[in-house]
């Protein structure tokens, strides 16, 4: 390999010439090798073997159920006739649920969006990859904090009425406000609350208000989207 | 019994014709193991070798895995549904009603269709909140996530196009309850449900290319960021594994 023949591109080869970066030691951390990640094992037969076992269990599950469970179907589409209500499936029964209380724009296209771009950047954050307890620095002036947004949460979801999205959200706050005060060694909870970081517990507070919503939409909303008991059966 | 089929197997395995096609014999040696992965188009994507740690079930609860096979248990029922489907109205519906009264074993496939649907979502989303919950998603693994938000929005929309595809009042309220949404989006909202469903009602052109959508694009689409999912779960060096997890199960 000459290097006439080269083609110029601006950079060499030759590592001597041109270094490369090759560590790059961040805070409080060092550039010791501590690998206790265990020991390797061959692929095959270690994974494929248990791929395969997933594989038979998923197959006999989805055609034991697939025999005794029926897909819905429903009369022939007629746009001229309009059930109520009119769900969507279940995995955006929580979005209709937020649509009855918000504006379209807001329940439909603000909150999904904001959901959506919440998600992607996630592991961006260095909040998110550290990961320090909640309460670990500055608590008092963090504890103010979020009481403030929890309180201007509240106070903007009880002016749109959204009771269901306010009551999963004041039960987490009442959680994270509670694990503020309790002493990590007076419990298991107390101490396993004061351990978990910001990303934990914004995660939580999605995932239970979704959780709620999807529930609540699926089996409590019955004609005109108004509150119906599950064992008491409407129209029919 | 066991040992006479084992020592068949391994038989079969020598002959000239297994060697053949699978490029080697018996792996018995990690050499050979490793070929068995990198020298087979359909396992080249994944490591040799992998951490003990990550095979515990704990890691994963095989979620990721069990949304993969998922998505293949779809395309092969999916493909024995088109022979029976017709996307045109009303013709789509009374395919329906055909698969539960005349084809053999009609009811069980699209049973087993729908129910695959739903759980693939459901899988999806606990995989996700899984990952999320482990640390799964931190450095190296941060486009891994990116990737994995894309693969739910497609499962999603994979989903949701199947579901007009009956054309009964379940499906068609549902869409149009769902794309009525779209029109809220200010400036492109109403264009935008336009093109969705290729007029200004759900009718024809929209079961069109709904089932365009479900059975052709997103699939597609699917699979290829599936495909650069695993890779790159190969690339990142696995499974995010923790001090505290243990190998057993
Ligand atoms: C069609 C949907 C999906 C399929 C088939 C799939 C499949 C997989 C598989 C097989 C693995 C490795 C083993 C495991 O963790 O189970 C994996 C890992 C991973 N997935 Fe997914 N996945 C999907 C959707 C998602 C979503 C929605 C996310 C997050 C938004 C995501 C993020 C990740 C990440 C970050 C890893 C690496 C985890 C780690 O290093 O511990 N995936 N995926």
């Amino acid at each position: 390999m000459t290097e006439k023949n080269k083609i110029e591109t601006g950079f060499g080869s030759d590592a001597k010439k041109n270094p490369q970066r090759i560590v790059f030691v961040t805070r409080k951390t060092s550039a010791k090798v501590t690998d206790d990640r265990g020991p390797l094992l061959m692929t095959y037969p270690h994974l494929l073997l248990r791929e395969a076992i997933a594989a038979q269990i998923l197959t006999v599950a989805v055609v034991l159920v697939a025999l005794f469970w029926d897909a819905p179907l429903e009369q022939l589409a007629n746009p001229l006739l309009t059930p109520n209500p009119a769900k969507a499936p279940w995995y955006f029964l929580g979005l209709q649920e937020l649509l009855h209380y918000f504006p379209p724009f807001v329940a439909g296209v603000i909150l999904p969006g904001l959901v959506v771009l919440a998600l992607i950047v996630i592991p961006y954050f260095n909040v998110n990859i550290e990961g320090a307890p909640i309460w670990e620095r500055n608590p008092a002036r963090h504890f103010r904090n979020y009481v403030a947004v929890i309180v201007a949460l509240t106070v903007l979801l009880a002016a749109f009425d959204a009771w269901t999205v306010a009551a999963p959200t004041l039960a987490i706050g009442a959680v994270l406000i509670w694990s503020y005060f309790a002493k990590s060694e007076a419990s298991a909870a107390a101490r396993y609350f004061r351990s978990r970081p910001l990303s934990w517990w914004l995660m939580t507070w999605f995932v239970f208000v979704a959780l709620i919503l999807t529930l609540v939409g699926t089996f409590f909303r019955g004609p005109g989207w108004s509150w119906v008991w599950p064992w008491r059966p409407y129209g029919a | 019994m066991a040992t006479t089929l084992h020592s068949l197997l391994d038989q079969l395995r020598e002959t000239r014709a297994w060697k053949s096609v699978f490029r080697r014999g018996p792996a018995l040696t990690n050499r050979t193991r490793s070929q068995a992965v990198f020298g087979n188009l359909f396992l080249h994507w994944m490591p040799v070798k992998v951490r003990e740690k990550s095979l515990a079930v704990r890691a994963s609860y095989y979620l990721g895995s069990i949304s993969f096979l998922l998505f293949l248990a779809l395309t092969i029922t999916g493909i024995l549904l088109m022979f029976y489907y017709h996307p045109a109205v009303p013709q789509a519906y009374r395919d329906m009603k055909d698969l539960r009264f005349v084809v053999s074993n009609g009811v069980f496939l699209r049973n087993a269709h729908r129910l695959a649907a739903q759980l693939m979502v459901l899988l999806v989303f606990l995989h996700m909140f899984h990952v999320f919950y482990r640390g799964g998603y931190k450095p190296p693994h941060e486009f891994n996530w990116v990737v994995g938000v894309i693969l739910l929005l497609v499962t999603l929309f994979l989903s949701y196009t199947g579901y007009l595809l009956p054309w009964d009042q379940l499906a068609f309220w549902a869409i149009t309850v769902g794309t009525n949404i779209m029109s809220a989006m200010p400036v492109i909202g109403g264009k935008l449900r336009f093109t969705l469903l290729g007029g200004n009602l759900v009718g024809e052109n929209a079961l069109l290319r709904f089932y365009v959508m479900h059975v052709v694009v997103l699939p597609l689409i699917a699979f290829l960021f599936i495909g650069i999912h695993f890779w790159r779960v190969q690339k990142d060096g696995g499974l995010t594994v923790r001090s505290k997890d243990d190998g057993k199960e």
